[in-house]
């Protein structure tokens, strides 16, 4: 191999994890006060901010509102200092409009979208360092918000990145894996039922190699969904504590 | 005059949770039964026969009926509950009214009080001069007549108590942390009223002198508010910051203890962390003295 070697002879990362070994996660629900709901999410280095509106009432053009359920809309954007080098607009351009609607579609399958005819919910999302798996922490980010928001959802949404190197599913890939030129399929799931949210691959595959890769990935979001629920039930308990009477 | 002093990060406080805490916490996903004989209330659904919880709170149960109540969440309202709005749009014989619910309330021309006392007579030039009643912006406060089928709420206005608000300062809270009362008005001891509203708008206004019936709700008084009463105002609003970011539940009670035990303090230090939390602290200990 030419470029960096993925996986070292003894099975090692770069960063030195086991292939199916996830990076550190802290995440904390609440930060803001103004939003009715937010959460802040740190994978590794990857970091994101997540704010939800709503539901409330359709803001602009009044035609978006559907009749039986609720709109969501997504917006994602990096910071102009997520990256190496210095980007020149943090939002609106293709790759961030397509990674919006990917949320999009992600979150109409999870939330409970049809309790809330007329209405409209909104997500923000930020990277603010960006160092592999944006798509992941954005979804698990946005997860906890509509959780603090207390929008009703089916289940938690967890995501995880996959690759293929060498023969071995790696989960989780930070940038330098990613930008390698492999393989990398991105996971949204609902843990508890098992359904697939969303997956997206970049760069070819071979099918005998798709089960393995998706199973991975697949463990991968159940153990993030325990990170997740974790997080929650602690902020649960320790806002339910301050209410008591 | 130096800028604003820096501040530095400081460590969050793990709340020590007790293991004794009987709630029943659910989170999104989790079976709360899988008996078929309960109903199905707010915050669950059915996944293959079990009652699922949808939000991450507590569970409620009611004889048969079982609901998750989050812990934090837009407005939910009932007939009968105080709320404070703002308008949002003059539409044909209605206005919309912003009231941080899911939808925007209404609030009909015929169920408010025109200028010229209650039995008055409602007219096409009352349509036409409705923004000069109220118009964009405009601050209102008004209880829940009905609610309709998808949600949305609708106002009145029909009782001296309620109408356009004047001069003063809003509060946003949530929703959940305002105490649900027999009355939602309240003449402070200290100088100020206060209006909790049940949709988390608290508004704090100068206590007002006679009120002229013939207005009905929507003269505003434009006088200069002297200065003690600004003051007793600012504090207040301090105190409510204070009390929201520590959890308390508002009412009169809480409010009062707040102001009081605040006094020591400078208004504007009221919003540094730690005399938020050294003014709250004490404001608990005296509820719960009060509660015995």
């Amino acid at each position: 191999m030419a470029g960096l070697e993925l996986l070292s002879d003894q099975g090692y990362r770069l960063d030195g994890r086991k292939p199916s070994e996830l990076r550190k996660v802290q995440a904390r629900m609440g930060v803001f006060t103004q939003a009715d709901g937010s959460a802040y999410i740190e994978q590794g280095n990857t970091k994101a901010l997540a704010v939800v509106y709503g539901p409330h009432e359709v803001r602009g053009s009044r035609s978006k509102a559907l009749h039986d359920r609720a709109v969501i809309n997504c917006q994602y954007s990096m910071a102009t200092f997520s990256t190496a080098e210095r980007k020149r607009r943090p939002h609106g351009d293709r790759k961030s409009s397509e990674m919006s609607l990917h949320l999009k579609q992600t979150f109409e399958a999870a939330v409970l979208t049809s309790l809330y005819p007329r209405s409209q919910i909104d997500i923000f999302v930020k990277i603010l360092q960006s160092d592999g798996g944006n798509y992941s922490a954005c979804v698990n980010a946005a997860t906890l918000a509509v959780i603090d928001a207390g929008i009703p959802m089916r289940d938690y949404v967890c995501a995880c990145s996959a690759g293929f190197v060498e023969n071995t599913a790696v989960v989780d890939l930070c940038h330098a894996e990613e930008s390698g030129g492999g393989t990398v399929m991105s996971l949204a799931l609902l843990p508890r039922g098992g359904q697939v949210a969303l997956v997206q691959m970049d760069a070819r595959l071979h099918q005998d190699h798709l089960d393995a890769l998706m199973e991975a990935a697949m463990t991968a979001c159940r153990s993030l969904g325990q990170v997740l629920d974790g997080v929650v039930r602690q902020h649960l308990q320790e806002v339910s504590v301050l209410t008591a009477e | 005059m130096a800028a604003g002093l820096m501040r530095l990060p400081v460590f969050r406080k793990q709340e020590t949770v007790s293991e004794s805490n009987e709630k029943h916490l659910v989170v999104p996903g989790d079976v709360i039964t899988s008996d078929t004989g309960f109903m199905r209330g707010h915050g669950t659904y059915m996944d293959e026969e079990k009652l699922t919880a949808s939000v991450a709170g507590e569970v409620e149960r009611v004889n048969k009926l079982i609901c998750v109540r989050p812990l934090k969440t837009r407005f939910y309202g009932e007939v009968g509950d105080v709320v404070v709005g703002r308008i949002t749009e003059v539409q044909q014989k209605r206005w919309k009214v912003e009231t941080n619910s899911r939808l925007d309330s209404v609030l009909l021309l015929s169920s408010v009080n025109l200028p010229g006392g209650e039995l008055r007579r409602r007219c096409a030039e009352d349509e036409l001069a409705m923004r000069d009643y109220l118009q964009e912006g405009d601050l209102i406060n008004a209880e829940v007549q009905s609610v309709f089928s998808d949600g949305a709420l609708s106002l009145h206005t029909r009782s001296l108590k309620y109408g356009k608000l004047g001069q003063g300062v809003l509060v946003q809270v949530s929703p959940s942390l305002v105490k649900r009362q027999k009355t939602h008005f309240h003449n402070l001891p200290c100088g100020a009223s206060i209006i909790l509203g049940n949709n988390g708008y608290i508004w704090l206004y100068p206590t007002p002198g006679q009120q002229d019936e013939e207005a009905g709700g929507f003269h505003t008084s434009m006088e200069p508010v002297s200065l003690p009463d600004r003051e007793v105002i600012s504090r207040l609003r301090n105190c409510i910051l204070a009390l929201a970011t520590h959890k308390v539940m508002l009412y009169d009670t809480s409010v009062l203890y707040c102001y009081e035990s605040s006094r020591p303090h400078e208004i504007k230090d009221l919003l540094k962390p730690e005399v938020m939390e050294e003014v709250v602290m004490i404001t608990r200990q005296r509820l719960v003295e009060q509660a015995g």
